[in-house]
C-alpha cells in the first residue's frame, strides 16, 4: 500500500477510561460513577496489554477515551503509559491524547500529563453558556473552562482540541455562534462539533418522550451543520471530517484518522474496539465482566466479526465519505476490485450535478453539504 | 370403489371451510391432538397469514358408518375468493358431490350462488350445510329460506352445524356416504387419470394430483401424458394425508399422487391426461376449460441478473397455480420480464409474494391493466393489455374497453349508497330484483378497470361487510380512452404507465403522483413526478430532498454498528427499482392504481 498524503501507517493505540464522576444527562455511554474499582481496572488493564504484546508492531498514537480519563487521580495515566511502554513498542514521536473534563484541570493534574508524556488535551467543554452546561448535565461552568484553557497553555500544552455540542433544545444559532466565538478566542489547534444525541434511557430521553422538550428539525440541523462548517472554515480551520475541524490539517487528530482510513488500532479497557487486518473485535461493555476475565487471564472480547472484502470495501467508501480527503478512486479499484467511476457514474454526475460530491484528480470527496448526508452517500 | 366418496367444500368466502374441515379430519383421528392447528389444510405460510384459503387441498380421511360399513372420504377444501374461482372449479372435477356451505349469519352471497352454478355445471350431489349456528346473531329460519328461494335447493334436506363447536359432524358425514353416489369407473378399463394439480419438488420432481377415472396406477408403470405423448416410469402413488402417503396402487375412483421423476415441468399440464404406454385410453378425459386472464401486469427481476431465474421460476410456480398465465415481455425502464394474466387483483398479489417466498426472487410488478380492444384506421383490430404498446393516436379509429356484468347481493337497506358506488365506476343498465325480503340483488354494467382494484373493498365497507360481488366479463364497448404516462425526474417510466378512460385521466394523474410521492422514500436530491397524457403534463408532485441524515460521531467502536446498518439499507434497497437515480420501491407500481382509502 502507497503511503498517501504523508500519514503513518502505523497502528493506534486506544486506552477506554470506563469512569465518570457523575452522569451528563444525555450520555448512555458505559461509565461507572463508583471509583472504588481503579486500582483493580489499572491492573487488569496492565494485564490486558501484555496478552496483545508482539501483534500490533509500533504504534504512533495513544488515546485515553472515555468516560473521563481525569477522573483516575493524578500519575495514574503516568502508571498506564509505562504499562504501555513496556510491552509495546512506540514511535519517537507518538501523539498521546487525553480526553479530560475542565473540571479537573488543575495545575497539579495538567503538570503530571505533561510530564508523563501527554501532548495533546481533548477537553470536554460542550457549550460557553452556563446554562447549557447545567442543562446538559455537566458537572462544570465556563469559568472553570476558562481557566482550565489557560492552565493548559500556562502548563506548556501545545495542541489542545475542545469538544461542543449543538442542536440543543432551546438553542438559537445565535447562541451556538456566541459558543463558537468564544472558542475561536482561545484559539484551540483542533475543534470537534457534535450535534446533541440523547441516548436511550437517559433523563433528557425521558423529557424528550414526554414532550417536555424537543430537538431541532431536519431544515434547522441541517442550518446548525452547514453554518458551523462555514464560520470554522472561514475562520481558518479544515473541516476534515463530519465533526472534526482542525487549525491546520496537520492538526488533525492522527488517532481518529486511523478509525477512518482502516488503519490497525487496539482498543483496550471495557467497550473498546479493535482493529488488524480483516478482524474487529470488542471487549465487553461491563466493568465488572472485563475484570473477571482478565482475573481468569482470558481476553475480555465479547465478540470478533472477520470482514469479508464486500465489507471491508462498504466500510472503506462509508469512512471515505465521511472525511474532506475522501477516497482516491484508483486505490479503491485497487484494493476492493470495484470501479466507482464506472459502475455509478450515473448516480455520481447526478449527485455531482446536486453538489453533494467533487470528483477532482481522481479523487471522490464529499462537499459541505455532501458531508450533511454522509450517513446516505455510501448507499450509491 | 362402493367405498369411495369424493367431494368438496365449497362456499363464499369466509363461510367456513376450512373450519369445517378441521373438525372432519379430527373426527377421523388421521392428525395427533398434539400437531393441530385451525384451519390445518391452509398449509402455505401465506394462507396462514392472511386467514384465507388460496389453493384447493385434498386430503383422504377413512370414515366407518353408523351402517358398519367403511369408508374412504376424499375431501378437497376450496378457497371462496372470487379470484380462486379457477380451484373450485377444477376440484369439482374430481368429484361427485359437493357440501355447499352457508354461514348462518351471513345468509346466501355471490360466490354461494355462483359455486353452487358451477357444481350443477359438473352434475354434483349438493349438501347445503347450513354453519356457524353457534352465532348469537345466526338465523337458521331466514338462511333455509334463502336456501329455497335464492339457490332453489330443498331447505329441508339442508344440515345444520357448527364447524367451530363441532355440532352436527356426524350427521354431515352420514349424509357424505348416503347422498353422495360413489365414483363410476372401471379398473379393468385402460388407465385415464386427470392431472388437477402439481407441485415442484427439487428431489423427485413433480409431483402430480390426480383423480383416477378408470383403471389403475401402480409402480413401474410405464405412463404417457396424452398432450404430448412424453413417457416416464411411475417411482412412487399415494394418497394425499397430511403428507404423501405411499400405497402401491390408485385405482378408479381414487384421488391421489403420481411422482414418476418428471424433471421437464412443460411435459406435466394441469387439465391433461394420464394414461398407460402400452395400453393407452382411447380418448383424454375432456380436462378444464382455460382460465380467463382478466387483469394484466408484467413482472420483471429487479436485478437484469435474475432473468434467468424468474424463467425457471414461473415456469415451476404455473405448475402450482394453473391460473395463471405468462409471456415474455420487455420494458424500456425496467428491462427483460414477462407479461401476466392474473385471474384479479388479489390473485395478482399472492403470486407476486409467491414467487418471492418460494423462489427467493425479488420482483418488480408493472401497474396492473385490463385488456383493450383498438380498431386502427386501417382495420386491424388489436387487443392490448400493455400500455407499453399502446398505439399511436392518430392510427386509432375506434378504442373499446372491456364490460363485465356485477351480481352484488346486500341487505336493502344499503341500496342507496351502493348505487352510488356503481354510478361513479360508470356502471350502466342496472336491474335489480328482491330475491328475499329486506335483501337485494343489483345488477350492474361497468367496465372492468373500474371494479380491479378496489371495488369490492369499498363494497364491503359501504355496506358494513354484508355486500358480496360477483362478476363476468360480458362484451367490449366503445370508450374514450387515453395513455397516462408517468415520468419520474423527466423519465417517462414505461411500467408506470395506464390506460385510462379520458375522463379520469386528471384524476388518475393527480391520484398516481400523490401516491407515488407517499411510497418513494425521500432521497438526497429533489424528485419530480408527473402525470402527462399525449405529451401534456396534468399532474405534478415533488418530493423534496432530505438534506441532512449524518450522525456526528464515528469513531473505533461506532464503524461496526454503522456498517450492519448500512448493510441493511443495501438489502432494503435491492428490492427497489433504479429509474434513472431514482430509487422505486416495489410497492409503488401496484399502489398507483389505489384510490385514497376512505
Ligand atoms: N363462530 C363460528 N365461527 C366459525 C365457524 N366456522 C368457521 N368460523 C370462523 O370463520 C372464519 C373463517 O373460517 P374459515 O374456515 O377460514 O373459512 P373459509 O370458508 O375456509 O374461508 P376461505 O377459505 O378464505 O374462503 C374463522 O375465523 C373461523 O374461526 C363456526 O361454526 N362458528
Ligand atoms: S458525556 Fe462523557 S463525561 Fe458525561 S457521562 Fe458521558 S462519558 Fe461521562
Ligand atoms: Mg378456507
Amino acid at each position: 500500500m502507497s503511503c498517501r498524503s504523508g500519514l503513518s501507517h502505523n497502528p493506534g493505540l486506544y486506552i477506554h477510561v470506563p469512569f465518570c464522576r457523575s452522569k451528563c444527562r444525555y450520555c448512555g455511554f458505559y461509565s461507572v460513577t463508583s471509583v472504588d474499582a481503579i486500582p483493580g481496572y489499572i491492573e487488569a488493564l496492565c494485564n490486558e496489554m501484555e496478552m496483545y504484546q508482539g501483534i500490533f508492531g509500533t504504534f504512533d498514537t495513544v488515546y485515553f477515551g472515555g468516560g473521563t480519563p481525569t477522573v483516575l487521580p493524578p500519575h495514574t495515566i503516568e502508571t498506564i503509559l509505562a504499562g504501555v511502554r513496556k510491552s509495546f513498542a512506540l514511535t519517537d514521536n507518538p501523539e498521546i491524547t487525553v480526553e479530560a473534563n475542565p473540571q479537573d484541570l488543575d495545575m497539579t493534574m495538567l503538570t503530571s500529563l505533561f510530564d508523563c508524556g501527554v501532548n495533546r488535551l481533548n477537553i470536554g467543554v460542550q457549550s460557553f453558556n452556563d446554562d447549557i452546561l447545567s442543562f446538559l448535565g455537566r458537572r462544570h461552568t465556563v469559568a472553570t473552562v476558562r481557566s482550565a484553557l489557560d492552565n493548559a497553555r500556562l502548563v506548556g500544552f501545545t495542541n489542545i482540541g475542545i469538544d461542543l455540542m449543538y442542536a440543543i433544545p432551546h438553542q438559537s444559532i445565535e447562541e451556538w455562534f456566541a459558543t463558537l466565538d468564544q472558542a475561536l478566542m482561545a484559539a484551540p489547534e483542533h475543534i470537534s462539533c457534535y450535534e446533541l444525541t440523547i441516548d436511550t434511557g437517559t433523563p433528557l430521553k425521558i423529557e424528550l418522550e414526554s414532550g417536555a422538550i424537543s430537538l431541532p428539525d431536519e431544515d434547522l440541523q441541517f442550518d446548525f451543520f452547514i453554518k458551523t462548517s462555514e464560520r470554522l472554515e472561514n475562520a481558518g480551520y479544515v473541516h476534515y471530517e463530519v465533526s472534526n475541524f482542525a487549525g491546520k490539517l496537520n492538526l488533525a487528530s492522527r488517532h481518529n484518522r486511523k478509525y477512518w482510513d482502516h488503519i490497525p488500532y487496539l482498543g483496550l479497557g471495557p467497550s473498546a474496539h479493535s482493529f488488524l487486518h480483516n478482524r474487529r473485535w470488542w471487549n465487553h461493555r461491563s466493568l465488572s465482566r472485563y475484570l473477571d476475565d482478565l482475573h481468569k487471564a482470558k481476553k475480555p472480547v465479547e465478540e470478533t466479526e472477520a470482514l469479508t472484502d464486500d465489507q471491508l470495501c462498504l466500510e472503506a467508501l462509508s469512512l471515505g465519505l465521511r472525511t474532506k480527503k475522501g477516497i482516491n478512486l484508483t486505490d479503491f479499484k485497487m484494493k476492493y476490485h470495484v470501479d466507482l467511476l464506472r459502475e455509478k457514474n450515473d448516480m455520481l454526475a447526478r449527485l455531482k450535478d446536486e453538489g453533494l460530491i467533487d470528483i477532482e484528480n481522481g479523487i471522490l470527496s464529499p462537499t459541505r453539504f455532501g458531508l450533511a448526508v454522509a450517513d446516505t452517500l455510501p448507499l450509491i | 370403489m362402493e367405498s369411495i366418496r369424493n367431494f368438496s367444500i365449497i362456499a363464499h368466502i369466509d363461510h367456513g371451510k376450512s373450519t369445517l374441515a378441521d373438525r372432519l379430519i379430527q373426527h377421523a383421528g388421521v392428525v395427533e391432538a398434539r400437531v393441530f392447528k385451525d384451519q390445518i389444510l391452509d398449509s402455505m405460510d401465506i394462507e396462514r397469514e392472511r386467514g384465507i384459503t388460496i389453493k384447493s387441498q385434498a386430503i383422504t380421511l377413512p370414515y366407518r358408518g353408523t351402517d358398519n360399513n367403511d369408508y374412504v372420504l376424499n375431501l378437497i377444501d376450496t378457497p371462496g375468493h372470487v379470484d380462486f374461482s379457477y380451484e373450485v372449479s377444477r376440484s369439482l372435477a374430481s368429484c361427485e358431490g359437493v357440501l355447499l356451505l352457508i354461514d348462518a349469519s351471513q345468509g346466501v352471497q355471490a360466490q354461494t350462488v355462483a359455486n353452487l352454478y358451477l357444481a350443477m355445471e359438473h352434475n354434483l350431489e349438493i349438501i347445503p350445510v347450513i354453519n356457524k349456528i353457534d352465532l348469537p346473531t345466526a338465523d337458521v329460519t331466514r338462511t333455509m329460506e334463502q336456501i329455497d328461494a335464492e339457490l332453489g335447493l330443498d331447505p329441508y334436506r339442508s344440515l345444520i352445524c357448527s364447524a367451530k363447536t363441532g355440532t352436527g359432524i356426524e350427521e354431515i358425514l352420514e349424509a357424505i356416504v348416503h347422498r353422495i353416489p360413489p365414483p363410476k369407473g372401471n379398473n379393468d378399463e385402460p388407465l385415464a387419470a386427470l392431472i388437477f394439480d402439481a407441485a415442484y419438488d427439487a428431489f423427485r420432481g413433480t409431483i402430480i394430483s390426480c383423480r383416477i377415472f378408470d383403471g389403475t396406477a401402480r409402480n413401474g408403470d410405464i405412463i404417457r401424458f396424452m398432450h404430448n405423448e412424453m413417457t416416464y416410469r411411475v417411482e412412487e402413488v399415494g394418497r394425499f394425508l397430511l403428507s404423501r402417503q405411499k400405497r402401491d396402487r390408485l385405482s378408479a375412483g381414487d384421488v391421489g399422487y403420481i411422482i414418476a421423476g418428471v424433471k421437464t415441468v412443460s411435459d406435466v399440464k394441469i387439465g391433461d391426461t394420464i394414461t398407460i404406454d402400452t395400453k393407452p385410453c382411447s380418448r383424454p378425459l375432456p380436462g378444464f376449460k382455460e382460465a380467463k386472464p382478466v387483469v394484466f401486469a408484467s413482472i420483471y427481476p429487479i436485478a437484469s441478473d435474475d432473468y434467468e431465474d424468474l424463467a425457471i421460476a414461473l415456469e415451476k410456480y404455473t405448475l402450482n397455480d394453473a391460473s395463471f398465465t405468462y409471456q415474455k415481455d420487455s420494458s424500456v425502464a425496467l428491462g427483460q420480464g414477462f407479461r401476466c394474466g392474473f385471474l384479479g387483483l388479489l390473485h395478482l398479489d399472492i403470486v407476486q409474494e409467491r414467487l418471492e417466498r418460494e423462489y427467493d426472487l425479488s420482483i418488480i410488478l408493472s401497474v396492473p391493466s385490463v385488456r383493450y380492444r383498438f380498431t386502427l384506421k386501417n382495420g386491424d383490430v388489436v387487443d392490448i393489455d400493455n400500455p407499453a404498446y399502446y398505439p399511436d393516436t392518430a392510427t386509432i379509429e375506434k378504442s373499446e374497453e372491456p364490460y363485465i356484468r356485477a351480481t352484488m347481493m346486500f341487505p336493502e337497506r344499503y341500496l342507496g349508497a351502493v348505487m352510488k358506488l356503481c354510478r361513479e365506476k360508470r356502471g350502466d343498465n342496472s336491474t335489480l330484483n328482491y330475491p328475499s325480503p329486506e335483501r337485494v340483488e343489483l345488477v350492474f354494467e361497468m367496465p372492468l378497470g373500474e371494479v380491479i382494484y378496489d371495488f369490492y373493498d369499498r363494497l364491503k365497507t359501504i355496506t358494513q361487510g354484508y355486500g358480496s360481488f360477483d362478476y363476468d366479463v360480458i362484451d367490449y364497448r366503445e370508450s374514450d380512452l387515453a395513455l397516462l404516462d408517468i415520468l419520474v425526474n423527466g423519465d417517462k417510466v414505461d411500467a408506470l404507465a395506464q390506460i385510462v378512460h379520458r375522463g379520469n385521466a386528471r384524476t388518475r394523474g393527480l391520484r398516481a403522483c400523490e401516491k407515488l410521492k407517499e411510497e418513494i422514500p425521500r432521497q438526497m436530491f429533489k424528485i419530480a413526478i408527473q402525470g402527462a397524457v399525449g405529451g401534456q403534463i396534468i399532474s405534478r408532485t415533488t418530493i423534496s430532498p432530505f438534506r441532512k441524515d449524518v450522525i456526528a460521531k464515528c469513531y473505533g467502536g461506532d464503524i461496526t454498528r454503522k456498517r450492519k446498518l448500512l448493510e441493511k439499507q443495501k438489502k432494503g434497497k435491492k428490492r427497489m427499482k433504479m429509474i434513472g437515480s431514482v430509487a422505486i420501491p416495489q410497492s409503488a407500481f401496484v399502489a398507483v392504481l389505489k384510490s385514497d382509502s376512505e
